[in-house]
């Protein structure tokens, strides 16, 4: 049994967007601040910690959850998905190219959250109409957009996506 | 907003959670996915000196069919219970429920067992094993027993587990021929805690009508063919409820009476 004191450092090591990350947690610290403040990934965004306005929001083997309802050691050796590891240097991904197209972000708090809930809708279901879309996007907080935008992006791409299929 | 210092525990089996349970007593909790646990350590309304976690164990993630019941294992998350294929046609009311329940980032990790051994009043779960009459299986370095809903839930977030024993399934009845169930919830966002929470199941003989939100625990009564309003006006007022920052008792009782309303005359005309 792997068993953690607490007060204690503990080695901790996972991926983070395909890459072998490592560090060292005690067992009371929450990932969303491992991510920042002990790996520098600063792209997961912490808002109310309580797992309610979904800006944490991250995957952990392909699953949408709040970073900030998880502790870092539980991520050894599972592999994570933060907003850092959609797009290519160069540029954004169709997600991303979506919400700036229909202004669906303002000052960006709430956005790599949703983009990460998103991101996983489209790839289970990509033929999510946009009730389906606007219940998923319902466990994030935006208090910028009015959340038009961000679900006029995600219908644009879940079509595009939907029609090549 | 950070939880206080605790002790990690990540077991190998049931038998090593059982022991540190025997062990630590009140002083250790089980963590499945965490979703209420975890905000409720955040907020520091809980600090348990050992979290033992249970999501990683095989022996606690199966969906099984076991004498007229759906088992589900305490390891198994809601969405995992939401996409099991069998679930619309053995028992309705929960893939009506099941949506319910948080949002679609919290259903991947919270579990169904961990919605009821947290015991919030205003739950969907809990509701539905009240509902459907169903039993959670409690395992300890005693032994294991069965308990039935109604003496499970013994109040707001209070349960009949024991300090040394954890929950390691549910069963919710599979929904019986000629059965039929409604469900409405008012919330103040889709996701969010429900105010007022109904489901009935019936047949042609009665109606079976839960309510949460209200009491401080799920409210049931089994009513016969025709129900009236005065009946549902009764069982409002008997719910008790009180007034707080979400809504008050008496507004909490015009929704059991029109929910109630609604849900009762959905399974009526279901059946006619």
């Amino acid at each position: 049994m792997r068993y953690l004191e607490a007060g204690k450092r503990h080695a901790v090591r996972f991926t983070l967007n395909g890459e072998l990350v490592e560090g060292e947690a005690e067992p009371r610290l929450l990932l969303s601040d491992f991510l920042r403040q002990t790996l520098g990934a600063y792209g997961t965004h912490v808002g109310c910690e309580h797992g309610s306005c979904g800006a944490c929001t991250i995957r952990v083997d392909g699953k949408a959850v709040r970073a900030c309802l998880l502790y870092a050691v539980q991520m050894q050796d599972r592999a994570v998905t933060t907003v850092e590891g959609l797009a290519a240097p160069d540029g954004l991904n169709a997600l991303q190219a979506a919400l700036q197209k229909h202004h669906g972000l303002q000052c960006g708090f709430c956005t790599p959250g949703i983009l990460m809930s998103l991101e996983q809708l489209l790839e289970e279901e990509p033929g999510a109409d946009e009730a389906r879309i606007r219940d998923v996007l319902s466990g994030h907080i935006c208090r910028c957009t009015g959340y038009h935008g961000i679900v006029q992006a995600a219908v644009e791409v879940f079509g595009e996506v939907f029609g090549k299929r | 907003m950070k939880p206080a210092a605790f002790d990690y525990a990540c077991p190998d089996n049931v038998g090593e959670a059982l022991t540190i349970l025997a062990e630590r007593g009140a002083g250790a909790r089980i963590c499945a996915g965490g979703q209420s646990l975890g905000a409720m350590m955040n907020l520091r309304l809980m600090s348990p000196e050992v979290l033992i976690d249970i999501a990683g164990l095989d022996e606690l993630k199966s969906i099984a069919m076991t004498g007229g019941a759906i088992e589900v294992g305490a390891a198994v998350t809601q969405a995992e219970l939401l996409a099991w294929p069998d679930l619309a046609k053995t028992q309705p009311l929960l893939a009506w429920m099941l949506p319910w329940v948080g949002h679609y980032q919290t259903r991947q990790r919270g579990t169904i067992c961990g919605s009821l051994a947290h015991g919030d009043p205003s739950s969907e779960l809990p509701l539905a094993l009240a509902v459907l009459e169903g039993e959670v299986l409690l395992a300890s370095r005693r032994g294991r027993r069965v308990v039935a809903a109604k003496d499970f839930q013994l109040g707001m977030m209070a349960t009949d587990i024991a300090d040394d024993e954890m929950v390691v399934a549910a069963r919710f009845p599979t929904a019986q021929v000629g059965a039929v169930s409604a469900f409405h919830e008012i919330a103040q966002r889709h996701g969010d805690f429900a105010i007022v929470a109904v489901a009935a199941v019936g047949n042609r003989n009665s109606v079976r009508l839960g309510v949460g939100g209200v009491a401080d625990s799920p409210g049931v009564i089994e009513l016969k063919w025709p129900v009236n309003n005065d009946q549902l006006n009764d069982f409002a007022w008997s719910l008790g409820g009180a007034d707080d920052q979400h809504a008050t008792a008496r507004y909490r009782r015009e929704l059991v009476r029109r929910i109630g309303r609604r849900v009762v005359d959905e399974v009526r005309d279901a059946l006619s």
